[in-house]
């Protein structure tokens, strides 16, 4: 089993699966926590369907990069949904529950209707539940990630205390001087770009997952802040790691086994809670 | 020239107005208290003070070099949610923030005026305990170091002692007291109507319109101002 494994980490595409898989695994875990505690985790999951029907119509038209249409308009309706906040007048669940099934039933009319490719629920499937796209990375969309996961980062890290003051109160924040919905359509920026990079490299039902999953879990546990952004980007990255490394070991899909992963971990860090509640 | 200075300022929602032509100022070392019954619109008139939404008409004009993140608020409702993972000492951080300008992080200056917040509320031991699982009183004295934390010239404090147990809030009036005497302007909604009396220089009664504004002496002298003060519980040790 060791030999079979280190065969397989010699390998490039392995490797490069391993770093766009971690990378995009921590910064969908840093921005998650401040989605889920916002009350927005399922805008999330409505943007990566966003992305979904642009990759299509991307495909459709042969673009170079599909990547040069999937950005703008995941920005597009992200800045369009987070950006104005609480202030928002529609922002109710309904409206995201057209956005969100809108877009997937137009993104597999577009795939149904003109691809001229001879497998088409192939197709569908991969863009869905990226079944095997990331294990076909080239160096290129690595690197992408890589700027993209410091971008991330570095702004998650200088702005933390703002997007603390901005998660935790937003009158408050915008009482006292925080720029509300500067601060707001950045984020809103960062999470398109992180959703439509992680959604073209690893579909788009795994990219929600990836974002709600670690924050709900460490949740249960931890209860200051710092510790929740810690430890769900440490959760997140872990699950990674051992996901795909899993998939590649026991031949599963590697999405479906990222969010097995995260699953378990779910229920773990439940338990968790039940025994610090019950031991205090 | 005045903090804050507010003409003709009609505030409300959307088409309706709750309050209209207001004329009132706040100077420095003011400490002014606004009163009325629920729903005459105090809470709205604080919001739009603050920008949080815009006023229907009129005027509000800042003075003497006060900029909006110069000022602290304590908001009668806070939209913090039930399930927040957050420490009592990272919330009442968040109150420095306003306070660091253009800066990232928060330094040592930020962290000693936080423990000196929570040393004068009383509330050291409940630092590193989670904001969600305190009693309504205990966040309410968080929310209020986390307002006091605030560097600014100017406090707005909506109804401040609800929930405060009677040393708390005795405790309360006197650290504001002792901030106002520093020079800080303070705006205060009560219910309250002893302490109002007692601890304010002016007076802003409201309902509907401007029912009153003035000096608090001033005040106690016009027949409303006897009338709602004696329904109010009083004034009987001035
Ligand atoms: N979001 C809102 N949209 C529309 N009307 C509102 C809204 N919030 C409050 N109102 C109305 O505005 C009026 C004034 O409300 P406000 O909260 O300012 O009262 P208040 O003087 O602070 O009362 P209290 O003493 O109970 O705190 C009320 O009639 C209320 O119904
Ligand atoms: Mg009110």
């Amino acid at each position: 089993m060791f030999d079979q494994l280190s065969l397989y980490l010699a390998q490039p595409f392995v490797q490069y699966a391993l770093i766009a898989g971690v990378l995009i695994a921590l910064c969908a875990a840093l921005l998650g926590v401040t989605l889920v505690l916002r009350r927005y985790s399922f805008i999330g999951d409505s943007l990566s369907h966003v992305a979904f029907c642009a990759m299509t119509v991307a495909s459709v038209l042969h673009l170079l990069t599909d990547f040069a249409l999937i950005l703008p308009v995941t920005m597009l309706a992200s800045v369009l949904l987070l950006g104005k906040g609480r202030r928002a007048k529609i922002k109710g669940d309904a409206a995201l529950a057209m956005l969100s099934v809108g877009s997937l039933a137009v993104g597999y009319l577009i795939i149904n209707r003109f691809s001229s490719s001879a497998n088409i629920s192939a197709d569908v499937c991969g863009t869905l539940f990226g079944t095997t796209s990331i294990l076909t990375l080239k160096p290129y969309d690595v690197w992408i990630c890589v700027g993209m996961s410091i971008l991330c980062i570095l702004v998650f890290v200088f702005l933390y205390n703002r997007i603390f003051a901005v998660t935790f109160d937003e009158t408050f924040a915008a009482a006292t001087g925080t720029r509300v919905s500067l601060i707001q359509i950045g984020l809103a920026l960062i999470i398109a770009a992180v959703i439509s990079l992680s959604t073209h490299l690893v579909g788009s039902l795994l990219t929600s997952a990836l974002i709600i999953f670690p924050a709900l879990s460490v949740m249960r546990v931890f209860k200051s802040f710092r510790a929740v952004v810690v430890a769900s980007a440490v959760v997140s990255v872990l699950c990674a790691a051992g996901g795909i490394l899993a998939s590649i070991l026991l031949s599963t899909p590697v999405g479906s086994t990222i969010v097995a992963a995260d699953i378990l971990v779910f229920f773990g860090f439940c338990l968790a809670g039940r025994l610090v509640r019950g031991n205090t | 020239m005045p903090l804050l200075q507010c003409k003709n300022l009609t505030v409300g929602y959307d088409t309706h107005a709750v309050v209209s032509d207001l004329n009132f100022e706040v100077c420095r070392g003011d400490y002014l208290c606004i009163i009325g019954e629920n729903g005459a619109g105090k809470s709205t008139l604080l919001r739009t003070l603050l920008h949080l939404q815009p006023p229907l008409g009129g005027q509000i004009q800042y003075g003497d070099g006060l900029r909006a993140r110069q000022i602290g608020y304590l908001p009668q409702q806070t939209a913090a949610q039930k399930d927040f993972p957050a420490t009592v000492y990272e919330v009442v951080l968040s109150g420095c923030l306003g306070g660091i300008g253009h800066r990232f992080f928060f330094g040592k200056a930020e962290r000693r005026r936080v423990e000196d917040m929570l040393a004068r509320l009383d509330i050291t031991h409940l630092c590193d305990r989670c904001f969600r699982e305190l009693s309504g009183g205990q966040q309410q004295r968080v929310l209020l170091a986390r307002a006091l934390c605030t560097e600014g010239k100017l406090l707005l404090l909506d109804e401040p002692t609800a929930g405060l147990d009677p040393m708390a809030t005795q405790n309360f009036y006197d650290i504001i007291e002792k901030l106002n005497a520093d020079g800080r302007a303070v705006i205060m909604i009560t219910h309250d109507m002893k302490a109002a009396v007692r601890y304010a220089s002016h007076i802003l009664h409201i309902g509907g319109k401007q029912l009153f504004f003035g000096r608090t002496a001033d005040y106690l002298n016009t027949a409303r101002g006897r009338a709602f003060t004696a329904a109010n519980g009083g004034q009987d040790d001035v």
